[in-house]
C-alpha cells in the first residue's frame, strides 16, 4: 500500500463518557501517543450529525484510517459502517465506564484504562488496511445437489424455484431414492390418522419438466475441485462417459443406508425369510398390490406380526448403533396400519422399550395406531426362534416376566446409517494419515472401504469431516447445515437421522444456505459466522518455511499446497477465523485488518507502569463470538471488572499467536487470560477446532514461562460461554487476585 | 388356556372391548403408570390398573378375570383425574369386576363382591334399601355366632343412631318401599335382557 495513510480519531462523549472521563486528555492521547493526524470530540457520535462528521472527514479530508472511541465494537455497527476506510474502535463505554465504579478514588485508574484503549485502537488502526475483495471470484449461481432422493429432489426444486440453476447428480437410475420403494409414508397433515401416498412421482415429474434442473442419472462425482463460487465438477456416468460443469455451492443429500440386519443373529434374520427389516416390509407391502401382504417363505397371508423396535440401535453393544434413528417407532406404527388396511383381521404387536413418537403429529399418529387396535407392549426382545410359526422371546417390562409369543412375520425396526464418504481425519496410517499435529478423529466409524462421494480435490481429504457415528461435523446449534467445507451443505439423513418431513425442511434450509454461500463467494465475502467479511489471509512467501502447519490445522480444509509446496489459500473456502495465523511459527500469515501486528501492537501500546506503582496489567484475549459479547453483557449489567485488565477481542482463540503471549510477558504484563469457547466433543467453537487448537498450543506456554522464570499461574485458558455473564468478569478478577498473591512481573522496564 | 397363539394378540382385548363396560378404552393405555402411582389403595392390589391393562393385552384372560384387584377399587377417581390419555379407569375396573362375576370367575369370599350381592338382594325386595336389614345381613353373613359378636361390638353405635333418629327399629317389620315393586322388577328384567343380548360369546 503505497498510498499515504491519513489517520483520524473520533472521541464520543455521549452515554456518560464525557462525564466520567477527561475527553481532552483522550484527544491528546490519540494525537500524541496514537499518532492520529486529527482527533475530534462529539457529544453523540452515532447520531446523524456525528456520523456526518466522520463521513466529512473521510470524503473531504481524505482520511484512510479512522479510530472511533465510543462504545463496544459490537454496538452501533450500522451507524459506524465505513467500508471505504480501515476502521478500529476503542471500547470506552462497555469496556471502561460501565465496568468501573464512579468514585473519586477510581477516577485515575479509569482514565488510565480509557487512555490505554485509545492507544490500542490507534495502534490497531495504524497496522490495518482496508479489506477489499480480491476480485478472484465471479458469481456462479449454479447449485449442485448430490443425491436424488426426497431430500435432494426437494433441494433441487427449492433452488430452481428461487431462480438458481441446478445440477442434480444421482448414483442410481431413477429419482426418488428410498421413498420410491415405500408403499406409503407418514401423514404430513392433521389429523395424522393414517399413512398417506408419497408425492415422489409428482416431484419427479416436476423436476423433469423444470428446465432449470439438469438431472444426471447413473452418475457419480469423479472429482470436485475449486472453492465456493468456482467449484469445478467432473461427473462420471456408469457407461464411462464424463462431463464437467461448474457450480457455486453444493448440497450433499446422500441419505442413509438401513443397518445391516445380518449383524443381528439373535433375531434369526439370516435363518428365516419371515424375519424382515422395516425397509423390506415396504417392498412386501408394495408387492401386495392392494391385496393382503403375504409371507416371503410360503406366500401365506399374514395373520399376525411382531415388530421388534430398536433392533440393533440404541445399544452400547459392539457393532450396534449407539443412537436412535428418530423415526423408526413411527414407521412401525405406520407399517402395523398397513396390515390393518390390507390383511383384515391381522394382529399386530409392537414390542418396544422406549416408544418415541415426537411432536403433536407423532402423538396423534400413535393414538391412531392404538385406535386401529395395534397392540403395544413394553418389552425387550432377546431372541426370535425361526420355524413355521416364529416365536419371539422377550421380557415384558410391565409384567416383569420372561415370556414369548408366536407370529407369522417378524419386522425388525433397524436404524439409519449415514451415506457419508470416508472421514478425512480418520485414517491413522498409510495414505491420508494425519500429519504430525493433526488429530485423528477418535469417533470416526471404523469403515475403511467407504467410497468417496464428493472426491474433493482438497489437501485435507476427499469428503466432509465427521463428528460421530459417520454423521458430518457441524456447529449443530448455531449453524446446523454447515459442514467443515465451506459452500458444501449437508441435508437430510446424512446429517442426522430424520423422517421425510424433516428431510424436506432440511433440504430447503440447506439450499438457502447454499444460495447464500454462492452469492457471498461472488462478492468475495465470507460465509458465516463472519458473514460479509471481505478480509482474507495472505502470506509473505519469502518468509514461509513450508512447515505446512497452516494447511494441516485449518479446520475447513481451505488451504491447499501449490506445486512448490507453498500454502495455497482458497479465499472462498476460508471462514476468516485466523487459525492459520495462530499456527504460523514464522508469523507470515495476516489479514488486512487482523494480523500479528494489529494485535501485537495493541499489546505493546498499553502503558505498563513501573513496578513500584503497584498497578499490574492483565491481558485478556477474548473470543469475539462468545467471551467478548459476554463481557459486553456483563458491562450492561454493571458487573465490575478489575481496572488492571486490558481486553482485546480475537476472531477465535485459534488465531492467537504464541508470539503475543511471549511478547506480553516480556513487556511486563503480570497475567494473561485467554477466553475461548468450549472445546471437545460437545464443542461450541464457531470455527470447530480453533478453541481446541489454541488449548493445545497453549499447553506449550509452560516452557516459555519456565525460561522466563515466571509462575505458570500467570497464563490461564478458560472456556467461556456467551451466557457466562457473571463468570467472565470473575475470571479476569480472579487473575488480579492471583497476581496480588504471587506478586508483580519482574519484566517491567 | 394361554398358549402362545393367544399371547400378545387381540383376542382377549376384543372380548374386553365387546363385553366390559368402557372396555374399548383399554387399547388406548400408553403404560405410563400414573394410575398405579395415584391409587391410594394401590399397595393392596395384586395388579395395579396399568398391569391389568397390560395383562389384557398379553391375553391373560383367566388371570385377569379371577383377579381380586379390580374388586379393590373404592371409586376415589384419582386415576381418572390424572390419566393423561383420559381413560375412565375406575369405570373399567368396575366393568371388569361385573364381567368376572357374570362369568362366575370372581374369587370366592371376595368381601366387595359379597357386599354387592347383599346390597342388590336387599334392594330388589322393596325397591329401596332397608338399612337395618342391610346391616344385619352384613353382621350375620359369616354365621350366627359371628353375627352376634359383630352386633355386640357395634351395640353402642346402633343405639346412638336410633337416638338420633338415623335408624328406625320398626324397619325390621318390613320397612318402606317403592309404590310398585312389580313394575320395578319388570324394568330390571328388561334391562338384564338387553344386557344379556349384548354380551358376545368368547368362551
Amino acid at each position: 500500500m503505497a498510498e499515504e495513510k491519513k489517520m483520524a480519531g473520533f472521541v464520543c462523549t455521549g452515554c456518560g463518557i464525557g462525564e466520567r472521563l477527561d475527553a481532552g486528555q483522550l484527544e491528546t492521547t490519540a494525537t500524541r501517543d496514537g499518532k492520529m493526524n486529527t482527533c475530534v470530540q462529539h457529544e453523540m457520535l452515532c447520531s446523524k450529525e456525528g456520523v456526518q462528521v466522520i463521513r466529512d472527514t473521510i470524503d473531504n479530508d481524505g482520511a484512510t484510517h479512522i479510530m472511533i472511541a465510543a462504545c463496544s465494537r459490537r454496538a452501533k455497527v450500522e451507524a459506524f459502517h465505513f467500508p471505504e476506510v480501515a476502521m478500529t474502535r476503542a471500547n470506552l463505554r462497555e469496556g471502561v465506564i460501565w465496568v468501573r465504579p464512579d468514585t473519586d478514588e477510581n477516577k485515575e485508574t479509569t482514565q488510565e484504562m480509557a487512555d490505554d484503549y485509545i492507544r490500542m485502537a490507534c495502534a490497531e488502526a495504524k497496522f490495518s488496511t482496508k479489506p477489499t475483495k480480491s476480485g478472484e471470484q465471479e458469481l456462479d449461481k449454479t447449485i449442485m445437489v448430490v443425491g436424488g432422493g426426497i431430500t435432494g429432489m426437494t433441494a433441487a426444486m427449492e433452488a430452481a424455484a428461487a431462480g438458481y440453476p441446478v445440477h442434480l447428480v444421482e448414483k442410481g437410475g431413477a429419482l426418488g431414492g428410498r421413498i420410491a420403494e415405500y408403499y406409503k409414508v407418514l401423514p404430513t397433515r392433521s389429523p395424522y390418522a393414517a399413512p398417506q401416498e408419497s408425492s415422489i412421482a409428482e416431484m419427479a415429474a416436476a423436476i423433469e419438466a423444470d428446465d432449470k434442473i439438469a438431472v444426471h442419472l447413473n452418475s457419480t462425482l469423479a472429482q470436485t475441485s475449486g472453492a465456493p463460487g468456482r467449484f469445478s465438477v467432473d461427473v462420471a456416468t456408469e457407461s464411462g462417459s464424463t462431463s464437467n460443469f461448474t457450480c457455486g455451492a453444493i448440497v450433499q443429500a446422500t441419505g442413509f443406508t438401513p443397518y445391516d440386519a445380518n449383524k443381528l443373529p439373535e433375531f434369526g434374520y439370516d435363518k428365516s425369510a419371515d424375519v424382515v427389516t422395516n425397509h423390506e416390509l415396504e417392498a412386501l407391502a408394495k408387492a401386495a398390490n392392494g391385496g393382503p401382504i403375504k409371507r416371503p417363505s410360503d406366500g401365506k397371508e399374514i395373520t399376525s406380526v411382531a415388530f421388534v423396535q430398536n433392533a440393533g440401535q440404541c445399544s452400547d453393544e459392539e457393532g450396534k448403533l449407539a443412537y436412535f434413528s428418530g423415526v423408526t417407532d413411527l414407521v412401525s406404527i405406520k407399517q402395523a396400519m398397513y396390515f390393518k388396511e390390507l390383511n383384515g383381521d391381522c394382529d399386530t404387536t409392537v414390542l418396544f422399550n422406549n416408544l418415541r413418537t415426537p411432536g403433536a403429529a407423532g402423538e396423534d399418529f400413535y393414538r391412531a395406531g392404538q385406535e386401529a387396535m395395534v397392540l403395544f407392549s413394553k418389552g425387550i426382545v432377546s431372541e426370535v426362534v425361526p420355524g413355521d410359526s416364529l416365536t419371539v422371546k422377550f421380557k415384558d417390562l410391565i409384567l416383569n416376566e420372561d415370556t414369548e409369543m408366536d407370529c407369522d412375520l417378524v419386522v425388525l425396526a433397524v436404524g439409519m446409517e449415514p451415506n457419508s464418504g470416508p472421514d478425512p481425519y480418520y485414517a491413522t496410517e498409510g495414505e491420508g494419515a494425519p500429519e504430525p499435529g493433526e488429530e485423528a478423529n477418535p469417533n470416526a466409524v471404523p469403515e475403511i472401504s467407504v467410497d468417496s462421494i464428493l472426491n474433493l480435490d482438497y489437501r485435507q481429504g476427499t469428503d466432509l469431516p465427521q463428528l460421530k457415528y459417520g454423521f458430518n461435523d457441524s456447529h449443530f446449534i448455531c449453524f446446523p447445515y454447515e459442514t467443515r467445507r465451506t459452500g458444501i451443505y449437508a441435508a437430510g439423513p446424512v446429517r442426522r437421522p430424520m423422517d421425510i418431513q424433516q428431510a424436506r425442511d432440511d433440504a430447503a434450509g440447506a439450499t438457502m444456505k447454499a444460495i447464500q454461500a454462492a452469492e457471498n463467494a461472488g462478492k468475495g465475502m465470507a460465509a458465516h459466522p463472519r458473514a460479509g467479511d471481505l478480509s482474507y489471509p495472505s502470506f509473505r512467501k519469502e518468509g514461509c518455511t513450508q512447515c505446512k502447519r497452516c494447511t494441516v490445522e485449518c479446520p475447513f480444509g481451505a488451504i491447499n499446497e501449490d506445486e512448490k509446496r507453498y500454502p495455497l489459500f482458497n479465499e472462498a473456502r476460508c471462514r476468516r477465523c485466523g487459525t492459520c495465523m495462530g499456527a504460523c511459527p514464522v508469523r507470515v500469515i495476516s489479514f488486512e485488518n487482523y494480523s500479528i501486528d494489529t494485535v501485537g501492537q495493541q499489546i505493546k501500546n498499553v502503558e505498563i507502569p513501573e513496578e513500584w506503582d503497584e498497578k499490574p496489567r492483565i491481558l485478556v484475549l477474548a473470543c469475539e463470538n462468545d467471551a467478548y459479547p459476554a463481557l459486553d453483557q456483563a458491562a450492561m449489567n454493571g458487573v465490575e471488572i478489575n481496572p488492571w485488565a486490558r481486553v482485546i477481542p480475537v476472531r477465535c482463540l485459534g488465531s492467537v499467536s504464541l508470539s503475543w503471549i511471549t511478547d506480553s510477558l516480556n513487556n511486563g504484563y503480570d497475567g494473561i487470560v485467554l477466553m475461548g469457547c468450549q472445546r471437545g466433543e460437545d464443542y461450541q467453537c464457531h470455527f470447530v477446532r480453533g478453541s481446541a487448537m489454541a488449548n493445545e498450543r497453549m499447553s506449550k506456554v509452560g516452557d516459555t514461562l519456565q525460561t522466563l522464570n515466571l509462575e505458570p499461574e500467570r497464563v490461564v485458558v478458560h472456556e467461556v460461554a456467551i451466557t457466562d455473564i457473571e463468570r467472565a468478569p470473575k475470571l479476569i478478577n480472579d487473575m488480579a487476585e492471583t497476581v496480588e498473591k504471587i506478586g508483580m512481573s519482574p519484566f517491567k522496564f | 388356556m394361554s398358549t402362545n397363539s393367544q399371547k400378545y394378540r387381540n383376542s382377549f382385548l376384543k372380548e374386553v372391548e365387546a363385553n366390559v363396560e368402557e372396555g374399548e378404552w383399554v387399547k388406548m393405555c400408553m403404560q405410563c403408570g400414573v394410575c398405579a402411582g395415584s391409587c391410594p389403595l394401590g399397595k393392596h392390589w395384586d395388579h395395579p390398573p396399568q398391569e391389568i391393562f397390560m395383562m389384557i393385552r398379553a391375553g391373560k384372560r383367566d388371570e385377569v378375570l379371577t383377579s381380586d384387584s379390580m374388586w379393590m377399587c373404592t371409586s376415589c377417581y384419582n386415576c381418572i383425574a390424572r390419566c393423561p390419555r383420559g381413560l375412565p379407569i375406575t369405570h373399567i375396573m368396575h366393568g371388569l369386576a361385573v364381567y368376572s362375576k357374570r362369568l362366575g370367575l370372581m374369587p370366592d369370599n371376595q368381601p366387595t363382591a359379597e357386599f354387592g350381592q347383599i346390597f342388590w338382594d336387599n334392594l330388589m325386595k322393596k325397591g329401596r334399601v332397608n338399612e337395618l336389614k342391610m346391616g344385619l345381613s352384613m353382621y350375620f353373613k359369616d354365621g350366627f355366632s359371628q353375627g352376634i359378636k359383630n352386633a355386640m361390638a357395634n351395640q353402642k353405635l346402633g343405639q346412638n343412631m336410633m337416638k338420633a333418629k338415623r335408624m328406625n327399629a320398626m324397619e325390621i317389620m318390613g320397612g318402606h318401599g317403592v309404590k310398585s315393586p312389580g313394575d320395578l322388577a319388570k324394568i330390571i328384567k328388561k334391562a338384564q335382557e338387553i344386557e344379556d343380548g349384548n354380551i358376545q360369546d368368547f368362551s
